[in-house]
């Protein structure tokens, strides 16, 4: 290993990506600080750092199965700005998990920012999970910004499982979705944020259903606690025959304030498009439910809000 | 024991409970019954604590617990299971059988309260507690809930609603197992003729007021007869 990682890198690793760095298998790109820290390419995953831009390429074969992809970034160094392209070319048939992931450890005055756009090009029939953890810390009171893009391209029968977390640490996030799918493709994200203090998040998903058949869930579920903000939208393209269901689900706490904008396109007969939002307090009688059985309403909001975010 | 004395209570104008005094002695199975609106489901909910009676007192083993939260009387012994039970996003039937028992039960432990109201336990564990499941199912989950917390004073609040007669059947069972096996009170509210048949004493409210109350032998027949407000559903035949 060409680097070794300190304590903090340990932490923010094993926060962002549930991983124990020494222990780590498969393929995996670790950045540090707007640099590769470490990496490593297996038989069926390449990565190759571009040349025009900041970022990588990585490489699935097609017919590759049950492999994973790590792609974590730890930021430590105050006041950096780092904006990384990475792009995922997932061949045909296969079946795989990224793991991607921001972890900010900020103990200055000076605001840290971390912009991933990463895009993916999935293959026909191919199957992707993609999980992807948020995370700020430190002690000071600059700001940890994380402004993730995630653009999306299923080609025929392939499917994506988004996977994405942030709950805590994250003093601003714009967080952007594009998919575009054809025909039999099958787009699920499972969107789950937690914002406290003055916090703000922005979420923005857009897919366009083009091909027959394609179909996409979109569940958000988010909590706002203190003074934070947050704003959900969504727009859904039903360009065909295809199927639609996008779920929002809010928790609001103190005085934080939530925003839902849903659309939803029906440009075909055939187009079946469903949007749910719901944003209000903790249900009184869940808290008295919890608190028949002995909990504290401390207590029996957290294991709500547990609940909520597993 | 658990006694109330001279619970008051009224909501909108509307006096809900009228002055209402009775103790619930140890080692019994009471069953509250009468009419729709007559304060059966008001007096469950004062007991809890989730509603604070007007005036009044509630005793709980010669404590006064009028003032308590729900936490601490749920802490002190006394156990509810809600009439509609409380559905939860992301909670699931495991969890919230480990929040019940305060800890993390095994495979086995969960599986025994579960079967005990017909559920098998792999089908059900990570199942969410929300409207995936149906309204017997929610119902029977209330009542593992409640065996499992084994609380000293039990209150279910028509345990009987939406459950199937084979569940019915294992409903008795439960309510026999809790009256048996320990000193514990259980008060049932309920219009089940099955479950009035279970009574050591039945209490009848009506109006807000107690109409009467004492020994099941007593109060069973002429409740039977004469009843024009309620009714009383006669046990259904099993074919098994």
């Amino acid at each position: 290993m060409d680097n070794i990682p300190n304590d903090v890198d340990k932490k923010i690793l094993k926060t962002i990506s549930n991983i124990d760095i020494s222990k780590l298998k498969g393929a995996y790109n670790i950045r540090k600080d707007g640099k590769l820290f470490v990496r490593n390419t297996t038989p069926n995953i390449n990565i190759i750092t571009k040349k025009d831009k900041d970022g990588i390429d990585i490489i699935i074969k097609e017919n590759t199965k049950n492999e994973s992809v790590h792609i974590p970034v730890i930021l430590e160094k105050e006041g950096l700005n780092d904006v990384v392209y990475n792009d995922f070319h997932v061949g045909e048939n296969a079946d795989v998990t990224i793991i991607a992931g921001c972890g900010i450890h900020n103990d200055s005055h000076k605001k840290s920012e971390h912009d991933g756009i990463h895009t993916f090009y999935v293959g026909k029939n191919a199957k992707v999970k993609y999980v992807e953890n948020h995370y700020g810390e430190g002690s000071g009171d600059g700001k940890n910004v994380l402004n993730p893009t995630t653009v999306i391209y299923l080609d025929n029968g392939a499917t994506l499982e988004m996977e994405t977390l942030q709950i805590q640490g994250v003093t601003s996030t714009v967080r952007t979705t594009k998919a575009y799918l054809k025909e039999n493709s099958n787009l699920v994200i499972k969107e789950k944020i937690m914002t406290t203090d003055n916090q703000d998040a922005t979420t923005d998903f857009y897919v366009e259903l083009n091909g027959e058949n394609s179909s996409t869930h979109v569940v958000s579920r988010s909590i706002a606690k203190d003074s934070s903000k947050q704003q959900f939208s969504s727009n859904i393209q039903g360009n065909t025959k295809c199927f639609a269901h996008v779920e929002c689900d809010a928790i609001l706490m103190d005085n934080a304030k939530v925003v839902a904008i849903p659309r939803i396109d029906a440009n075909n007969i055939d187009a079946n498009l469903i949007h749910e939002a719901a944003i209000g307090k903790i249900a009184g009688e869940q808290l008295i439910k919890l608190m028949s059985l002995g909990l504290s309403q401390k207590q029996a909001e957290q294991e709500i809000i547990k609940g909520f975010l597993k | 024991m658990l006694e109330l004395k001279n619970i008051c209570f009224s909501r909108d104008g509307k006096d809900i409970l009228k002055d209402i005094s009775i103790s619930f002695p140890d080692n019994k199975v009471i069953v509250i019954t009468g009419a729709n609106g007559s304060g059966k489901s008001t007096l469950a909910k004062i007991i809890m604590g989730i509603e604070k009676p007007d005036s009044g007192n509630i005793i709980f083993n010669g404590k006064d617990i009028t003032k308590m939260e729900i936490d601490e009387r749920s802490r002190l012994g006394i156990g509810f299971a809600f009439q509609q039970p409380v559905k939860f996003k992301g909670i699931t039937v495991g969890d919230i059988l480990n929040i019940t028992a305060g800890k993390r039960l095994n495979r086995q432990e969960l599986c025994s309260y579960l079967s005990d109201v017909g559920l098998c336990a792999k089908d059900y564990i990570d199942r969410e507690l929300d409207s995936n499941l149906s309204g017997g199912e929610l119902k029977r989950i209330e009542i593992a809930m409640l065996a499992l917390k084994n609380s000293e004073f039990t209150l279910f609040d028509e345990p009987e609603a939406g459950i199937d007669l084979w569940s019915f059947n294992s409903l008795i069972n439960i309510f026999e197992n809790m009256k048996n096996n320990t000193n514990d009170t259980i008060v049932i509210i309920s219009h089940q003729e099955r479950i009035l048949n279970i009574a050591d004493e039945i209490v009848v409210f009506e109006n807000g007021s107690i109409k009467e109350m004492g020994k099941k032998s007593k109060i069973l027949p002429t409740l039977l007869i004469s009843s024009k407000s309620t009714r009383y559903v006669k046990e259904e035949k099993s074919n098994g």
